[in-house]
Parts: C-alpha cells; sequence; structure tokens
C-alpha cells in the first residue's frame, strides 16, 4: 500500500485533471470556440442596433400649429428632444439603448455556455467516462465542480471578448467608470456562472437522456434572459413580471455590470447585488456537491 | 494482505424496486487468480462488477477487495484497483498520452510519476507511435489497449476487465488476451473479468463463474466443469450393424454411460484418449471390427449450455447500455472503415 500513500490526497488535483479535460475539448476546437462567440455578437449587434429606441425620440420631428411664432417652435422643438433624452435615460440609466443591451448580453453568454455544461455530464454518463471516473478515488464532488468550473472560465473569456466586440460597436462607459471596475464586473460573471452552471448541472446528474436535457435547456433560457433586465428594465413591466425578475438572479448580475460599466455609481445597490448573487452562488454551487454525494452513482 | 483478493458475500442489487439484478451473490477469488465470469446478457455480470468497483451501491449483502470494504472504505477500494468497462470511454478528443495522464491525475499520482508509468505501458500496449495522436483516429484496437493501460496506471492489485474483446476481430482479441497474460505476468494482479468468448475464458481463466438471473450457477475451474459433464463423448460404429455390444463397452473401465442410436454408439467416457484403445480391444476380443470412432472433448459452451439452458435471451435491455453497446461496436469498426 506505499504506492497509495505516495498520491496525493489534494482534491485540487483531481479536480484540474477534469476541469483541464473539459477546457481541452473546447480550446481544441475553435469552431466551437467561434460560433459560441459570434452569437452573442450577433444578437448584440441586430438587436441592440435594431431597437434603436432614442431613435424614436431624435428622428421625431413634430409638425406644430403654423400659429405658434418661429421662435417658440425651435424652443418647443429643442425641449421635446431634451425631454425625449431624460425619458430614455431615466429608462435605460443611460443615454443609448445599444450601451444598455450590450452589458445584458453578458450574462446572456454566461447562461448560453453554463447551460450546456448540464449536457456533458449526460454524455460522460451514456458513454460510459462517469462510471470510469467513478471508480477512481478521484472526490465525488470535484467530478461536479469539475464541470462548474469549466463552465465559468469558458463564460468569463467568452464574455471578455465579447465585452471587447460590445465597445468597437459603440458602447460608451459612464461617467464612474475606471478599469478598476473591470474586475468587478468579471467577479459578478463569475458568481451567476457558478450558480447558473451549477443548477444545470443538478438537473442532468441523474439523466441519461440528452433530449430531456435539451427540453430543459428551451423551456429555461428565454424566460430566464426575458423575466430579467437583460434587455428591457423592470420598473416598467407588470408588477407580477417583476416579481419574477426580483428573484431572477440575472437581474442582479446585469444591475451589478451596469453599475460597474454605465451607471453613477450606487454602493449601496451594488453591495446588494453581490450578496445576492454570492449567495445564489453559494447555494447552488453546495448543493450540487451534496447531492453529487448521493445521487452521481446509482 | 490476505489471500483472498475479492470475498463476496450475499450480495444484491434490486433495480426499480422488482427487477433483481443479482440476487445473493456469493464467492471468492484468490490472490493472483484470473476470475471469469460468464453469463447471458442481463444476467448480472456487470451490475456486479459495479459493485464491487464501488459504482454501485448493493441493496444487501457486502463484499472486500484488496482486504477493504466496498462500503466502509470505497476509496481504498478504489485506490486498489483499475477497471477497463465495457465501452470505450477515452476520451475522443485528447490524445492517447493525454487520456493515460488523465486517469492518472483521477488518482492523484504525481506528474514525474505519471509520465513515466504512461511512457512505460504505452509502450507496453504498443501505442508509443500514436501517443500524440487524438483517440477519434484509433482503431478499435488501438482504444482497447488504451483503455488497458488506463486502466494499469496506478498498477492496481485487482483488475476489473468487463467484456475486453467485446467487438474485435480475431486477430486484435488474440493480441489483446497476449497482453492481458503479460500484463499478469508482469505486475502479477488478479483478475476478474466477464466475457461472451468462451473458448478465452477456457484458455485464460484459472476459475469461472457461471452466472445466470443473477445467481451463480456453478463455480469452478474449467477442467472440471468440463470434467462435471461426465466425461468425453465418443461416437463409434462397428462392422456388424445389427449386433448389440452396448454391454460389452459398458464393462471397460472409465465407460460411463452407453446409447446405442441408429447404428451407431454413443459413449460417455472419462479420459477419452487413454480409454479407447481399451475399447476398441475389448469390441475386437467380443468378435467384432470398429469401423468408424470419434472422439470429442467437452467444451465450456457445453457447459455453459448445460448451466444457463438452450433458449435464446430476449429480455429487455436498458435503452442505454444498449445505446452504449452500439456506440462501443461502432467505436471498435471505426478503424476499419
Amino acid at each position: 500500500m506505499s504506492e497509495s500513500q505516495s498520491n496525493s490526497r489534494n482534491p485540487l488535483h483531481g479536480l484540474w485533471a477534469l476541469t483541464n479535460r473539459e477546457l481541452k475539448k473546447w480550446y481544441k476546437n475553435p469552431f466551437l470556440l467561434f460560433m459560441s462567440i459570434t452569437q452573442p455578437i450577433i444578437w448584440m449587434g441586430l438587436f441592440g442596433k435594431a431597437m434603436n429606441i432614442g431613435a424614436i425620440f431624435t428622428n421625431f420631428s413634430p409638425q406644430l400649429p403654423s400659429l405658434i411664432p418661429p421662435v417658440y417652435q425651435d424652443l418647443i422643438k429643442q425641449s421635446i428632444s431634451e425631454l425625449s433624452k431624460q425619458v430614455i435615460i431615466s429608462t435605460f440609466g443611460t443615454a443609448d439603448y445599444f450601451s444598455y443591451m450590450s452589458v445584458g448580453i453578458l450574462t446572456f453568454v454566461v447562461l448560453f455556455t453554463t447551460m450546456f455544461s448540464g449536457m456533458s455530464i449526460v454524455w460522460d454518463r451514456r458513454l460510459g467516462f462517469l462510471n470510469k471516473v467513478l471508480s477512481t478515488p478521484v472526490a465525488r464532488g470535484s467530478i461536479i465542480m469539475s464541470k462548474v468550473l469549466s463552465a465559468v472560465i469558458r463564460s468569463l473569456l467568452q464574455a471578455a471578448i465579447v465585452l471587447g466586440f460590445a465597445l468597437l460597436l459603440g458602447l460608451t462607459p459612464g461617467p464612474d467608470f475606471t478599469p478598476l471596475n473591470l474586475l468587478g464586473v468579471f467577479a459578478a460573471l463569475f458568481l451567476i456562472s457558478i450558480g447558473l452552471s451549477s443548477i444545470f448541472i443538478l438537473i442532468a446528474i441523474r439523466s441519461t437522456r440528452w433530449e430531456t436535457q435539451m427540453a430543459v435547456m428551451n423551456l429555461l433560457n428565454l424566460p430566464l434572459l426575458f423575466a430579467s433586465n437583460s434587455l428591457f428594465p423592470t420598473s416598467l413591466m407588470p408588477d407580477w413580471l417583476q416579481t419574477v425578475a426580483k428573484v431572477n438572479p440575472i437581474t442582479y448580475a446585469n444591475d451589478a455590470t451596469r453599475q460597474l460599466l454605465l451607471y453613477p455609481l450606487n454602493m449601496q445597490q451594488l453591495i446588494f447585488d453581490f450578496t445576492y448573487l454570492g449567495m445564489f452562488a453559494f447555494v447552488f454551487a453546495a448543493v450540487g456537491i451534496v447531492l453529487s454525494w448521493r445521487y452521481l452513482s446509482k | 494482505m490476505t489471500a483472498e483478493a475479492i470475498i463476496v458475500d450475499g450480495l444484491t442489487k434490486v433495480f426499480n424496486k422488482n427487477l433483481v439484478a443479482v440476487d445473493h451473490v456469493n464467492f471468492s477469488v484468490k490472490e493472483g487468480e484470473i476470475f471469469g465470469f460468464l453469463g447471458p446478457n442481463g444476467a448480472g455480470k456487470t451490475t456486479t462488477i459495479n459493485m464491487l468497483i464501488t459504482v454501485l451501491k448493493p441493496n444487501e449483502g457486502n463484499a472486500t477487495v484488496c482486504g477493504f470494504d466496498i462500503l466502509k472504505q470505497p476509496s481504498e477500494v478504489r485506490n486498489c484497483i483499475g477497471v477497463v468497462p465495457q465501452e470505450y470511454t477515452a476520451d475522443e478528443d485528447l490524445t492517447g498520452l493525454e487520456n493515460i495522464l488523465l486517469c492518472a491525475d483521477l488518482y492523484g499520482i504525481p506528474r514525474e510519476t505519471s509520465q513515466k508509468r504512461a511512457q512505460e505501458l504505452l509502450a507496453l500496449v504498443e501505442l508509443t507511435k500514436f501517443k500524440d495522436k487524438q483517440v477519434s483516429t484509433y482503431s478499435g484496437g488501438m482504444r482497447r489497449r488504451l483503455e488497458l493501460a488506463c486502466g494499469l496506471i496506478n498498477r492496481p492489485h485487482v483488475f476489473f476487465l468487463d467484456e475486453p474483446t467485446l467487438g474485435l476481430d480475431v486477430q486484435t482479441r488474440a493480441a489483446t488476451w497476449n497482453y492481458i497474460k503479460l500484463l499478469k505476468k508482469e505486475y502479477g494482479m488478479t483478475i476478474l473479468m466477464t466475457t461472451h468468448y468462451l473458448e478465452e475464458a477456457d484458455m485464460l481463466c484459472d476459475r469461472v463463474a457461471i452466472i445466470d438471473h443473477g445467481k451463480i450457477v456453478v463455480i469452478g475451474a474449467p477442467e472440471e466443469l468440463k470434467e462435471g459433464l461426465g466425461g468425453d463423448i465418443m461416437t463409434l460404429s462397428i462392422k456388424d450393424g445389427s449386433a448389440d455390444i452396448s454391454d460389452v463397452i459398458v464393462k471397460v473401465p472409465r465407460v460411463k454411460e452407453v446409447k446405442k442410436q441408429d447404428g451407431t454408439y454413443r459413449i460417455k467416457v472419462e479420459d477419452g484418449e487413454e480409454t479407447a484403445p481399451s475399447i476398441i480391444e475389448a469390441i475386437r476380443t467380443g468378435g467384432h471390427t470398429v469401423t468408424r470412432l470419434s472422439l470429442t472433448k467437452p467444451t465450456l459452451d457445453e457447459v455453459y449450455l448445460e448451466y444457463t439452458g438452450r433458449s435464446m435471451r430476449e429480455e429487455e435491455e436498458a435503452k442505454e447500455s444498449i445505446f452504449s453497446q452500439r456506440v462501443a461496436m461502432r467505436r471498435a469498426r471505426s478503424g476499419q472503415r
């Protein structure tokens, strides 16, 4: 038994090995990387630019009744345009919708990347890889956490690339922005991706059918996206939808990233966002580890 | 370390509350033995192995592997075993070497040791030339050899092989068995394996157990089991078809049973080769001439059919296992397109 004693008992050894396996599968396949980054960029470009809500007002030139003297006509037009700008700012917190939406896309990238993490555990089970891993002394929790960790790393890298493109396409950072805020942005994305990938893995932990997994993903992704402030502020939603959005962790991730990138910083709100995200990540990661002890093997 | 590498005591697994896959199974495997697990599809072979490798929890009973309790000391068990599952489990997107190193990491083997061992094992299974190629380019035989190498990375005391030759062609099967024999010689492991190819089990295994409907129906050395059937079968005919000399033949020592059918005699006999001359002699003394004689040694196939019956198995198999079998077959053939 001298053999097994010389082996490391460090759970990180196995965790990193399994994570690295997932990452290798990803970066060895540049096409997959390309596609997974292209999709959000297309969304951002088409949706963010097409829904040019600000232009509704700036392109608006009302025909005023001719009895108003021309001096006042200009004044009225000017004040309408000024008012409309205020409406936009009070709704979206920033003067242009593209900036608002492109920051929301960062969480969208995280959601769509983590969504597939459950899928890989289904495949590992079906192809027998999971059984082989379970027959080795690697910690059960490491098997789950490697899936979470690789999804997190992938999400963050993809979000970083998408953020770069957003800046190129016209995302204008807010007045309080400093490069240091980027750390906060990625911290928020880190927490939301831990929580989300844990949820999707939990759903898959016993599953042997990838069809079920696909159905679950399709069921969850758009509601999670629309019942949040990703594309539109919650304040304009009906009450019941606001309630849903207030529970949805994606709302808090978006709020945190927008605070840091676009808005004048509201420290109290930001701390609340991070607390909510931190609890979300912690609770679901912990549940994932605990259930892996019980349910990973049959 | 005990002299018994595996002791199984009343191991039982029930699926979905009523499907008894393994039903109070008892057996033990001696240190250094090659033990074969034979039985029809769905008999409970893989389920038993999965319990012994701590992937499945038994509903009842217990077992020790390398002296460790599979329920109370699962990590110790996992540390001392190697497993080659039925499926090809190596990651297609990684290279052969990367796959072996991944397995090593799962055992927490330090990188310097695992690098050295991986090279050694790759040489042993003759994959050194292909170590940096992606597994998706490997043929079935190469994948199987890679699985063997992965299973050996932690120098296991007990090695579990589940259908190691499933879907391989005859040459690759022969080669795989050579590796297994070589590995056993090199590392002196205890091996527990399942197979459908009975002539292989006969050739390789020190002892076999035939399992059916979740129960072990018979256990013993292949030779013993074949003899247990009542010896060799001799058929002979004599010149004078109408005469009945059954009573002459049955008096020859070591002849157990004689039956006359359509003018030929079917004789159950122990040690056929040595008894044949005395039978011929006895017949000649009785005044008859032997015109034709053939001797068949019972094979393990006959033992198997004797205990499991001849009816085909059409039990429903889990969709999952059929799927993984299909994938395994397809991968096995991928190199032969």
